[in-house]
């Protein structure tokens, strides 16, 4: 070769692989495949968000054409087909298991809420059955609804769940209510805060679909499904809803057009779908329209929170005190309940040093849609409620707030930090971050733009968060003991084929994150394999042995190591063949991307002539090692991970219409090594965009009876391009202490970091307003309330 | 979408004579509002006309001092017309801000003006500029042509062919848009010229697109913001949704009113 190759290893802005087939219209969603002989599915919703089923009459939809079958929820109980599960079981303070009522994939005696699936229509056409279920008479007798959790807590509330009294799913808290007391008996202030973490619809751009594929001949099943881990839902649809054995259940998620979150959880449709097609004896295809997706995705957020922090003279915290009400929705969802307990609670020391933190959290049923994990899962909140309250605190202090957070901050030498809510931070800088974010925002500039704006008839703010979350998750023992009933390791194959190209198969997926260039960055600089010679398998559990999936930015420090550990097998394996072909001991054989050498000598070989000498074992040390160049690693974590860093927001108020405007953003986060900047940088940019849209833009609204109000774009407020300024990324590396890669995970700190520094920013523009505090989203009608009913202090 | 018939009759009379024919069949252009709406099934037609053949519906001319739209002209037409940008800059404008660029390249200004969706954009621009709406029957004033929310002047089988708008002197528009649909949720387009000094709100009345007469008094007194800006209409007159109360609606309307002013020049 010639000319040097461009590196392609760690650290290099590699382009996607995967690009080309997503940007000219060639990618494989679930909807774009067409099993033979398909049918189609049509889920009939309930309209009411409360409501006993009286009857349903299928005589007039059954005679309608093309209609095959229709089935309800008696029919799934009559063949006991089990709830949809939950995965993680939290327990109460006296120690007894929370509420857990079944849920059923179709309902059975009343619906819960608006989007509850009733009936499935299956029919050779999509209009057929969408014809056919409009002809299904439901006698509905409908119940009062309990659409918000005050009204789901209220003496007398409408019960919807036998199995949970007063509608509440559990009381959970974590840390020393004794010691925090006296804590706070000797605090100089107390500062009271209370906010709302609004809900929010999570809109991946693919809507979900689902293949169910019933092979009669072998009796095997196979899903096709919008997935973010087809392994988990093989085993939860498997082993709990269809008593199908793993080897006869075959889960293919392909390509999926994001998720963030949403599509962790398995749900009904995926059951439905796959029981039905053996009940048919053809494959049935069921794709949400954005609709339906409004009323049958699992929203996010929805917190109501009171909290007060306690501090000394010299303003230093002395201790937190906060209690939580978590909307789980209707139903449980997979991982509901650890969202607003393990994913939130020990998440509020933040980066700071805090003696005592007692969190209380009451996690409440209502009749809305199910409430789960979305982008950032609990640390989102768990972020905004301390970021809000250290803005609130320093201004009652008369502290700066940027001073307020130094002092407090764990010191640079203070890791390992073992914070009062269970989490043992391993490395993190918060100074150089807030340091690298105040310099790039050009934070100390900023009293002058805020004079030249005001000349301009416009109400400038800056406004910052300095975060920390926790994710990589996660240990299997440590979740475990929390009530997870699943372990959270993660698995990777790594084949060197004879020729020396490279498959690697993971148990992570990828729906958005570019995983077919940054593992295959990981090989290339390891192996010294070039990227175009290495394939990324995931998605499939016919061919990937197992996994976890992709969720709480766990794909590059579990996924990865468990990469790591694979290629650590075959380095070892690749040195002992090696040693055997150069006539040299093992110990003085050394590897080096792709090339093995005798120490102090010119004799060498490369990986490909030890990958041909595996496979074609003649001049082989047949007796001591097996042929074949293929190891598998299973990785699982020693911790969470812990990036943090500082976002900076700046917005500009037009007081005469109440409309923020954002100037600019700014985001420094210690994401650990970084593997690829490019795609770090854009995911930052995204959840910012996401953190950006929850704060100014985005809320999932009911009314009073449990109709959802912001049931599609026309009132739900996606974040456009024009909404958002330029968000500048810069990382800052403290490495992570205890993965092989040093990586901590960047693919939900821009949604985590980013809702508090808006609204900090907002209040900040407020200022002559006396405001406290601005709800979530600012919108230009909460905007000018403010100002139009505040009154506006002298500027001097 | 539910079953329907599909017809592109190639002139004026064809068209008017299968819509009169069937009172459950619908004219279609862009289809930037009636194609979502039959997606969502709240529609029902038993037929579509698609008046997209018609060539004579097509076009934009000056003549005299009256601008000449064709009823089949698109919002990015009037946005890019010459002559439309030399007479009424405001209304090019106002054209430009229509939706996004897919919506642009197919919504029509007949389409709109027939559906007279309380949000939308052109009817106040017809109402402050004092334009007459020409169909294939008659010619009638934008006054009498808008009727309230969702309601017009068209009879059954009646379809606009074309808008004749006289060259103001001065005209200017400003909105706010919702955050969520981009819809107008106020919008005032003032003018003055040949009809006089007139006002025209979109987007915030309870009863549809109208015009403020207690501004246009103003204006035609002295024309200036400050002239508007301490004129706030009556909330109840306004619409209220999770987006914007009625108060915060009046409210707009002046905010509105006075950047239309400026934006008149």
């Amino acid at each position: 070769m010639n000319v040097a190759a461009p590196f392609e290893g760690i650290g290099a802005s590699v382009r996607r692989k995967e690009d080309l087939r997503f940007l000219s219209g060639r990618g494989q969603y679930t909807d774009d495949i067409n099993r033979p002989g398909q049918t189609h599915a049509y889920m009939l919703r309930s309209p009411h968000a409360h409501a006993a089923i009286r009857s349903i009459d299928l005589a007039a939809a059954r005679a309608m054409p093309g209609v095959l079958a229709i089935f309800t929820g008696a029919d799934l109980a009559a063949e006991n087909i089990g709830g949809i599960p939950c995965g993680w079981q939290i327990h109460n303070k006296d120690g007894s298991p929370m509420a857990e009522p079944m849920h059923p994939a179709l309902a059975i005696g009343k619906v819960r809420h608006v989007g509850d699936q009733v009936a499935v229509v299956i029919a050779e056409t999509r209009a057929q059955a969408r014809d056919a279920a409009e002809a299904i008479v439901v006698e509905y007798d409908v119940l009062p609804a309990a659409a918000t959790m005050a009204q789901a807590l209220a003496a007398g509330a409408p019960q919807i769940h036998d199995a949970a009294p007063g509608n509440l799913c559990y009381d959970w808290h974590i840390g020393d209510r004794a010691v925090l007391d006296a804590a706070f008996a000797k605090a100089h202030k107390v500062v009271a805060f209370e906010t709302t973490n609004n809900r929010l619809v999570p809109n991946a751009m693919e809507p979900r679909a689902a293949i169910g594929d019933f092979d009669p001949q072998s009796g095997d099943y196979t899903l096709y499904t919008t997935s973010q881990n087809p392994h988990v839902i093989r085993l939860l649809m498997g082993a709990f809803v269809l008593h199908i054995p793993e080897s006869k259940l075959r889960v293919v998620a392909p390509d999926v057009g994001g998720g963030f979150g949403s599509k962790i959880y398995h749900y009904a449709e995926e059951a439905i779908v796959t029981w039905a097609s053996a009940k048919v004896k053809r494959p049935i295809k069921w794709t949400a329209d954005r609709t339906e997706s409004f009323v049958s995705d699992a929203h996010g957020r929805d917190h109501v929170t009171k909290a007060e922090l306690a501090l000394d003279a010299g303003g230093k915290i002395l201790g937190l005190k906060v209690h939580t009400h978590a909307n789980m929705g209707a139903y449980l969802s997979t991982f509901a309940p650890c969202v607003p307990t393990y994913l939130y609670a020990t998440l509020l020391s933040g980066v700071y040093s805090m003696p005592v933190i007692y969190a209380e959290v009451k996690a409440v049923f209502t009749n809305t849609v199910p409430v789960d994990a979305y982008r950032g899962a609990g640390r989102p909140e768990a972020t905004y409620l301390l970021e809000r309250l250290m803005d609130v605190a320093a201004a009652e202090i008369g502290l700066d707030k940027v001073e307020f957070r130094r002092r407090n901050f764990v010191p640079v030498d203070g890791f390992p930090y073992q914070t009062p809510v269970a989490l043992q931070y391993d490395s993190g800088n918060y100074f150089a971050t807030l340091d690298a974010a105040l310099e790039t925002a050009g934070w100390a500039g900023f009293e002058a733009r805020r004079k030249a704006a005001a000349a301009q008839g416009k109400l400038r703010g800056i406004g910052i968060s300095t975060y920390v979350e926790a994710c990589g998750i996660a240990p299997s023992a440590v979740v475990g003991s929390l009530g997870a009933r699943a372990g959270l390791y993660e698995v990777g194959t790594i084949r060197v084929h004879p020729t020396g190209s490279v498959t690697v198969l993971t148990g992570a997926h990828s729906h958005g994150q570019g995983h077919e260039t940054t593992f295959a960055q990981l090989v290339a600089d390891r192996l010294g394999v070039p990227i175009a010679n290495v394939d990324i398998v995931h998605g499939d559990t016919a061919k990937v042995p197992f996994g976890m999936g992709t969720y709480g930015s766990r794909s590059l420090a579990v996924g990865g190591s468990a990469m790591v550990k694979a290629m650590d097998k075959i380095v070892a394996k690749g040195k002992r063949i090696a040693a055997h072909l150069m006539e040299a001991s093992v110990e003085d054989v050394e590897f080096e991307r792709g090339t093995f050498r005798v120490t102090g000598t010119d004799k060498t070989k490369t990986l490909t002539d030890i990958s041909l000498a595996a496979y074609v074992p003649h001049n082989y040390p047949i007796e001591e090692i097996e042929p074949g160049l293929e190891e598998t690693a299973f990785y699982d974590p020693k911790n969470f991970t812990y990036p943090g860093g500082c976002h900076i927001a700046e917005v500009e108020i037009d007081p005469e219409t109440g409309k923020v405007a954002m100037v600019n953003f700014t985001a420094v986060d210690d994401v650990g090594r970084v593997i690829n900047p490019m795609i770090v940088e854009g995911q930052v940019q995204g959840g910012v965009a996401q953190g950006i849209g929850q704060a100014l833009l985005e809320s999932a609204i009911y009314d009073a009876h449990g109709q959802l109000i912001s049931g599609s774009m026309m009132d739900y407020t996606m974040p456009r391009a024009d909404d958002l300024a330029p968000v500048s990324v810069a990382t800052h590396t403290t490495l992570c202490t205890h993965n092989p890669l040093g990586v901590k995970g960047c693919g939900e700190v821009g949604a985590i970091g980013s809702p508090p520094a808006v609204i900090n920013a907002v209040v900040d523009a407020l200022r002559d307003y006396g405001v406290r505090h601005v709800e979530m989203p600012a919108t230009p009608q909460k905007i000018w309330n403010i100002i139009n009913g505040g009154r506006r202090m002298a500027a001097e | 979408m539910y079953e329907f018939s599909y017809h592109k009759p190639a002139s004026v009379a064809d068209a008017v004579k299968l819509l009169s024919a069937d009172p459950e069949a619908r004219p279609v252009s862009g289809g930037m509002t009636l194609l979502p709406a039959l997606k969502l099934r709240l529609s029902k037609p038993t037929s579509l006309v698609d008046l997209s053949g018609i060539a004579e519906l097509r076009g934009v001319k000056r003549e005299g001092n009256t601008i000449v739209i064709g009823a089949l002209t698109k919002h990015y037409e009037v946005a890019t017309s010459a002559a439309i940008k030399a007479a009424i800059p405001a209304l090019a404008w106002m054209a430009s801000t229509i939706g996004d660029t897919q919506v642009r390249n197919r919504g029509t200004m007949g389409g709109s003006i027939a559906n007279n969706d309380p949000s939308a954009d052109y009817p106040a621009a017809l109402l402050a500029l004092g334009a007459t709406i020409q169909t294939d029957r008659r010619k009638i004033s934008a006054d009498d042509f808008f009727q309230g929310m969702f309601a017009t002047a068209l009879e059954a089988g009646e379809i606009v062919t074309a808008i004749h708008i006289p060259v103001p002197e001065k005209a200017g528009y400003a909105k706010m848009k919702n955050p969520a649909s981009r819809y107008s949720m106020a919008g005032v387009f003032v003018a003055k010229g040949s009809a006089g000094v007139r006002v025209a709100v979109n987007g915030a009345g309870a009863n549809g697109t109208f015009r403020a007469t207690a501004m246009e008094k103003a204006l035609a007194a002295n024309w200036s913001a400050d002239a508007v800006a301490g004129i706030k209409l009556d909330a109840g007159m306004m619409n209220g949704d999770i987006h914007g109360s009625a108060d915060y609606r009046a409210h707009l309307v002046t905010v509105m009113a006075k950047r239309a002013v400026v934006n008149a020049g």
